[in-house]
């Protein structure tokens, strides 16, 4: 049999080189941007920080100090103290733990539930397709913000219920965007060759359209987080997310409001905390954008 | 007298085209109109024909990758479309389909190794050993090492692809392999070798050939028997040899007078195909090739030729023939 097959010419096939996996190739690429490397400093610093936050904060963040109120920074409090003397720098490291925790917890509520229910509708189009993307139609006619404010008011202000609104506007995005992808990922062909050798639904969906569909929505998910940590920012800015004495960057805004001019630490520096964390996930998605899916390039 | 391995009844596919605010019916598309054949046991039946002349959908019917609007399939003298699931994966597991892209019937995420043992444990093979053993042997077979198993996809040629893709196609031991168009995405030095080894393949495991393709020099390389398609019907079906030398219907010598003979001082003239493809939504009535067919009678404009034996062995749909 071998010696009717012509051998194979193929350079490629002269040397055993290593087995290259997607996923291998994409962090190659992802490793050699180095804005998206910075971005992911940025994202690992602070869950380092919001991690080991009871043993790098210098002060009890609850810990009011009223000889010392609106202390700008000095060599004690380093980044100054809020209108009950408490210290900022310990604020903030405290908050970095709910503003991340909510963060990645809200978007890992809507990639769950976005993507099966966007999973459902892509693969079984028909009546379950229309019935699923009405439901993320009418969710997004909504204003994001003022629906998670309605949900914040039917359910009541605190944060785990904050988490909750921020999840549920999220989800038609996360729907949506799987949707797509899985209508386009269902009609290649290694699917036609996966349904021909007789498989069933559920293995389809798990080893061959689950996986070849999840690239956009890792790319989302990270950009999401950013977006999760303002809204929750915003939430708790209007009062209805994080409650004393629980403390998040979106509360300390609002707490300091009153002493813009006065005390303007109190406000810049969980102001600049949110931005960096922002700008951190902002450049990580790119930078994981550009590796996963090369064509986006452009 | 050898038994027909596959049997095909009157077959027809109609997409139905859906239009208006409500999705209702407003026309369709003919892609496979009243088509029969037979493929007999470890024979290779080519089927030709232009590209939107239903061949493609064909393969697919076979399988139940979709249903036939009407018509009748029978494997092994089994009627495949009353199966229920149970049996058609059976059923499946004996006919198997290669694809005409080898670049996008791989999952690019999985190994080759997984590609190859998914067939395996679909058809419930469970022991692990028994399943690397079986995708080692056959990456030998189709003419790969064995360190390919651990290798993406991405990392082959086009014609290391098809051979994986012929691979997957032969794990579940089938009798009957569909081949969509194996070789019309590869270099034309690539595809003499996947040809070749088909045909190893075929002697190897007693095989039986669908041939699905275009070129018109790649089916007379490795048919029995050649059906030529047009317009979703079949016009003309008989043994390789006898169609390339004594084509009867008007649309094969046409057909074959435009493949180029490698011969620069030919002279002959090639029999140009003037106009365009009827559309299949709306195909003319009577003979579906009398637009474009030189010896177009009145009849052909009226009445539909049936597909009859003209002599032992040879099939044509026209009306120069036969006594219709």
């Amino acid at each position: 049999m071998q010696h009717t097959t012509p051998s194979l010419q193929q350079p490629a096939n002269t040397s055993i080189e290593k087995p290259s996996s997607p996923w291998r190739d994409a962090w190659r690429s992802f490793a050699k941007n180095k804005i998206a490397i910075a971005g992911l400093s940025i994202v690992v610093f602070f869950i380092l920080v919001a991690l080991f936050a009871p043993l790098i904060m210098p002060y009890d963040h609850t810990k009011p100090d009223l000889l010392n109120r609106l202390k700008g920074p000095s060599a004690e409090h380093w980044l100054g103290t809020d209108d009950f003397g408490r210290d900022i720098l310990s604020r903030i490291i405290y908050g970095a733990r709910i503003s991340l925790w909510v963060g990645f917890s809200c978007v890992a509520g809507s990639i769950l539930v976005g993507c099966t229910l966007g999973i459902l509708a892509g693969f079984y189009g028909k009546w379950v397709d229309t019935v699923i993307s009405r439901i993320f139609d009418i969710l997004l006619a909504f204003p994001s913000i003022l629906l998670a404010i309605a949900i914040v008011a039917i359910l009541g202000p605190d944060l785990q219920n904050a988490l909750i609104a921020i999840a549920v506007i999220n989800v038609p995005n996360f729907g949506r965007l799987i949707r797509s992808k899985v209508l386009s990922v269902k009609e290649e062909e290694y699917i036609t060759a996966a349904r021909s050798i007789g498989m069933n639904d559920a293995r389809i969906l798990f080893h061959h359209v689950l996986p070849n569909s999840m690239t956009p929505v890792i790319v989302q998910g990270t950009l999401a987080v950013a977006t999760a940590i303002i809204e929750v920012a915003a939430l708790s800015f209007l009062g209805l997310g994080a409650q004393s004495p629980d403390v998040d960057w979106g509360k300390m805004l609002a707490d300091s409001k009153s002493y813009l001019v006065q005390a303007p630490w109190t406000m810049i520096f969980p102001g600049l905390s949110i931005m960096l964390t922002v700008l951190g996930f902002n450049l990580m998605g790119d930078g994981l954008r550009d590796a996963l899916d090369p064509k986006m390039k452009q | 007298m050898k038994l027909p391995l596959l049997e095909v009844n009157q077959i027809k596919k109609y997409f139905p085209i859906t239009g208006g605010i409500l999705g209702r019916k407003v026309g369709e598309v003919k892609a496979v109109d009243r088509v029969s054949f037979a493929v007999y046991k470890g024979e290779t039946l080519g089927l030709v024909g232009e590209s939107g002349c239903g061949k493609s959908t064909i393969g697919r019917l076979l399988l139940r990758l979709q249903e036939a609007t009407d018509g009748e399939i029978r494997f092994e003298d089994k009627d495949i479309q009353a199966l229920s699931p149970k049996l058609l994966k059976k059923i499946r597991k004996e006919m198997q389909l290669v694809f005409q892209d080898p670049y996008a019937s791989l999952n690019p995420r999985h190994k080759v190794e997984k590609i190859l043992e998914e067939p395996l444990i679909v058809h419930g093979i469970k022991d692990k050993k028994e399943r690397r053993e079986r995708i080692m042997n056959m990456l030998e077979t189709v003419g790969l090492d064995r360190y390919h198993a651990e290798r993406y996809p991405h990392q082959f040629s086009g014609g290391q692809r098809q051979r994986i893709g012929i691979a997957r196609a032969l794990m579940t031991n089938p009798k009957l392999i569909i081949a969509d168009e194996p070789v019309s995405a590869l270099d034309v030095s690539i595809q003499s070798q996947v040809l070749n080894l088909l045909k190893d393949l075929q002697a190897e495991f007693d095989l039986t050939y669908i041939f699905i393709a275009h070129d018109l020099g790649v089916v007379r390389h490795i048919s029995d028997r050649v059906g030529v398609m047009y317009l979703g019907r079949m016009v003309e079906l008989t043994d390789s040899e006898r169609l390339y030398e004594e084509p009867l219907h008007p649309y094969t010598k046409s057909l074959l007078s435009s493949v180029p003979v490698p011969d620069p001082d030919d002279q002959s003239d090639s029999e140009v195909l003037t106009g365009e493809i009827p559309s299949a939504s709306n195909p003319p009535k009577g003979c579906a090739f009398h637009t474009r067919c030189k010896e177009c009678m009145d009849v052909c404009k009226t009445s539909r030729p049936t597909f009859q034996e003209i002599s032992p062995g040879h099939h044509v749909a026209c009306h120069l023939y036969g006594d219709a």
